[in-house]
């Protein structure tokens, strides 16, 4: 019976201590705060769009779908962290960059509003993924080889990236008229479901892929720990701090992708503004410590979507959006305070404190 | 002698960490102005009684009496302000602050520093224990001897009751060691009491007072160092009769074979970027040979030119006859070479990483990157290697870090042995870790070179390299000054080919 109770005792306060404890419970709390407030929030209704084409709708929905782009920066934001033991805040700018590409060689010469598209969205995209990897090689060698620090190196691109983009249009708007283009971050005709989810679904199973069938994950953990013991190990920590910076650069693409598509243009100084700080936050939320070292992938991807849960069950209840940075700032401090080590150490004390008395009880 | 003022009690202290219990019921005294000795194998315990008296680790039960009074300890800030004063194995001292500022950071309070005060008062300090240091001086370019005595000035002054010395010379030369003694004994003529932790029987003998032993965090028994002659203290560590260490001088009486066998590794005119004169070296199959010398006579950075870990300025490598070049390790490693490093925790651990990583690491980086252990595979390598050497762990996920010293070399050792390479270097396997695993590390290398794997064994202790070595290299001032083999092996050559006096 005690031997019982010891091991539920023991498994709730590794309970608190899983990694994926603090996201998992902040999630449940904003679902049981919408159920409360009002359960129609978890209503999800098949409509139809101006095209006539079925469309699912909801709030749930709006979720995964806006938290697409969010979800692919935390994969690139938990290695960059987890290996430079540093983060990359110029995900935003060239998210920038990346649409500006895109848009400037589906134009190609036709001048900014052209009738049809110049060139394969394909090639489009490759293009920008070979940019924006580019710039994050840039970074990363700023980071790995010149030893600056991350904040610091990314800091040049942060301030730099939005005016490439649009040096690259020559300040132009372009707009690309082909619905074909509008599917990559609204719907495709006939499945009901956003793009978007199915981008960021797919971009998950790659991660996952990798983290399975390649030392990344052990490679990068390891040299984020300790970079001179890795070293006399063999690895090369430089080049591997180096490749998660383009690595960034790639899921800085795929997000840029989505985010020109969604509105089939760019605004240069709008477009994924302050998306590097959710996505650093995602990775904290996610309990992963930001000086680097292990991480848990899944449980970053899951802070993503928990930021904009948060986001929209802000909007919801009609929080003027100049306010909302307000009310997610005091919800973001309980979170990351309740995910600190110290206090889900302490957490898991109290409850190795109250758990015998409840055992006893339960004897009488 | 029981009548003096106990100025330390610890009653029945208790600490459990998951799945280990490391410490049980625990007592401990200490009395004014006395040297007491804290004794026992690694993982017995000592080091996490020691963090639970400084705070480091909260208690989860007993009480700890200060001068009589009851005291609660909960931080390291706590241990100070109540007079006790730690310096510990490894060094925890910011090495990019100036040793002036380590030795007085978070002891001021106010927000004002008077740093030209500081710097003086730091100076006098260090030219009174004599340590070579400036205080303007960054203490991560002070040698890692010095960075010791360092942390040994800190806690020394500050107004202390209590002075706790977590092994503090293992890294000490002779000399080092007898300044630091004749430091504790003037200290302990004030009537500070000094709590002192090493594995150097020698030393226990030459200063202290007392002893406690620990053994699988468990009193064995507090005695006065008259009534316990040293193979007593070693059988009750070890909690068995110990012929071991008898059994290994005597394996040793074999080890005059001349090796005629053929070369392994060989390096002509080798130097590295960190300074040490081009070196000749050979070792040939099923050889244990090593380098000796002062602390920082380049004996480390030779090793570290062979292993390819400093980049190479000059010089051939040729393995197993045939010229191979090795410019980083992993180059070293494909070519059959282990290397474990003589700090342990900057260039050996990866902390946060569990037992099983660690123990794959090299291994699997040999593998490449695309191809993964399963992870089934990975807990076997891990359970053959922690049952083979005996590795102490809850499991193979247990981070590197929350073990003992001691166990956390053995998991380098068999990172390493999982290679299975047929040259081991190994810097200082012994550092820091008790007599039981000593003699095991040192049996574990005679075999290897048994089985006709070659070995370059280092480390500070001549009579252990005495027992292992069949050739030791003797360098001084970063140049190779001598080599000794066969008769010549004996403690008096090694001093004086070391001293530069005639063969």
């Amino acid at each position: 019976m005690t031997k019982k109770n010891k091991s539920i005792g023991a498994t709730i306060v590794g309970l608190f201590r899983h990694q994926l404890f603090i996201p998992l419970a902040a999630l449940l709390i904003l679902v049981v705060f919408n159920l409360i407030a009002d359960p129609s929030f978890f209503k999800v209704s098949l409509g139809q769009n101006n095209a006539g084409d079925p469309v699912l709708s909801g709030y749930l929905v709006t979720i995964f779908n806006n938290a697409s782009e969010l979800a692919i920066l935390a994969i690139g934001m938990t290695l960059v962290t987890a290996a430079s033991g540093g983060q990359d805040i110029s995900v935003g700018a060239t998210i920038a960059i990346a649409g500006s590409v895109m848009l400037r060689v589906l134009c190609g010469s036709a001048g900014s509003r052209p009738e049809t598209m110049q060139a394969p969205i394909i090639v489009a995209f490759l293009i920008a993924c070979v940019v924006t990897m580019l710039f994050g090689a840039f970074n990363g060698a700023l980071v790995a080889y010149f030893k600056i620090q991350p904040m610091v190196a990314t800091l040049i691109m942060f301030t730099a990236g939005r005016s490439i983009a649009a040096w690259i249009n020559n300040n132009e708007l372009p707009i690309i008229s082909d619905a074909e283009f509008s599917y990559f971050g609204n719907y495709i005709p006939g499945i009901p479901v956003p793009t978007p989810v199915f981008i960021a679904v797919a971009c998950m199973i790659v991660i996952a892929l990798v983290l399975k069938f390649t030392n990344l994950g052990l490679y990068v953990q390891s040299v984020g720990i300790n970079s001179e013991s890795s070293r006399l190990n063999g690895l090369n920590p430089e080049f591997i701090k180096f490749m998660t910076y383009v690595i960034m650069g790639l899921c800085v693409a795929v997000a840029g992708l989505i985010k020109v598509s969604r509105i089939s243009t760019i605004n240069y100084s709008v477009i994924a503004k302050d998306i590097e700080m959710d996505a650093i936050l995602a990775v904290a939320l996610g309990g992963n410590a930001l000086s680097g070292g292990k991480f848990n992938m899944a449980a970053s991807i899951m802070g993503a979507y928990v930021i904009q849960f948060l986001t929209t069950t802000l909007y919801k209840f009609e929080v003027a959006s100049d306010a909302l940075p307000a009310y997610k700032a005091i919800v973001v401090i309980i979170l990351v305070v309740m995910s600190a080590p110290v206090v889900r150490e302490n957490m898991g004390r109290l409850w190795k404190k109250i758990a015998p008395k409840k055992a006893v009880k339960g004897v009488q | 002698m029981d009548n003096q003022n106990k100025i330390l009690e610890m009653r029945g202290i208790c600490k459990y960490f998951p799945g280990v219990k490391a410490l049980q019921n625990v007592n401990f005294t200490l009395r004014e102005g006395e040297i007491h000795a804290l004794m026992g194998e690694n993982g017995a315990g000592k080091s996490t009684l020691i963090k639970v008296l400084t705070g480091v680790y909260l208690k989860d039960e007993g009480s700890i009496m200060l001068e009589g009074k009851a005291v609660n300890i909960k931080s390291p800030q706590d241990a100070q302000k109540a007079g006790i004063s730690t310096v510990y194995q490894e060094i925890t001292l910011c090495p990019n602050l100036t040793v002036a500022e380590n030795m007085y950071i978070g002891r001021k309070k106010g927000a004002g520093v008077n740093w030209r005060g500081m710097n003086q008062d730091a100076k006098r300090m260090l030219t009174s224990l004599g340590i070579p240091a400036e205080p303007t001086q960054q203490l991560g370019s002070c040698s890692i001897a010095v960075q010791q005595m360092v942390a040994i000035a800190r806690a020394v002054d500050m107004e202390c009751k209590v002075l706790i010395l977590d092994e503090p010379t293992s890294s000490l030369d002779e000399q080092e060691v007898q300044k630091l003694f004749g430091l504790m004994r003037s200290l302990k003529e004030k009537g500070v009491g000094i709590i002192f932790v090493t594995h150097f029987l020698d030393q226990v003998y030459e200063v202290c007072d007392r002893i406690t032993v620990l053994r699988d965090g468990q009193l064995v028994g507090e005695y006065l160092i008259e009534d316990l002659p040293r193979v007593q203290l070693v059988s009750k560590m070890l909690g068995k009769e110990l012929d071991d260490l008898s059994d290994i001088k005597n394996s040793d009486e074999n080890g005059e074979k001349t090796y005629s066998g053929e070369s392994v590794f060989e390096a002509h005119n080798l130097t590295g970027t960190t300074g040490v004169e081009p070196f000749d070296f050979e070792i040939h199959k099923g050889e244990v040979n090593g380098f000796t010398g002062l602390l920082g006579s380049g004996r480390s950075e030779c090793v570290r030119a062979i292993f390819g870990a400093d980049k190479t300025q000059s010089g051939t490598v040729k393995m197993n006859g045939k010229t191979v070049k090795i410019t980083k390790p992993l180059d070293a490693m494909k070519k059959g070479i282990g290397y474990l490093p003589e700090d342990r925790k900057r260039d050996g651990i990866v902390g946060d990483l569990s037992v099983r990583e660690n123990i794959i690491l090299a291994l699997q980086v040999m593998k490449g990157f695309f191809k993964p252990f399963s992870r089934a595979k990975a807990e076997a390598f891990a359970d053959e290697y922690i049952k083979l050497l005996e590795i102490k762990t809850a499991s193979t996920n247990t981070p590197i870090k929350s073990l003992s010293g001691g166990n956390q070399q053995k998991v380098i050792l068999a990172r390493w042995l999982l290679t299975n390479p047929q040259y081991l270097i190994l810097d200082e396997p012994t550092r820091g870790i008790d007599v039981g695993t000593k003699v095991e590390i040192q049996k574990l290398v005679l075999k290897l070179a048994a089985e006709g794997k070659s070995v370059t064994f280092i480390s500070s202790e001549i009579d252990e390299m005495l027992r292992t070595c069949s050739r030791l290299i003797v360098m001084r001032d970063r140049k190779v000054v001598g080599e000794l083999t066969g008769d010549e092996l004996t403690q008096n050559n090694i001093m004086m080919t070391i001293a530069g006096g005639e063969k």
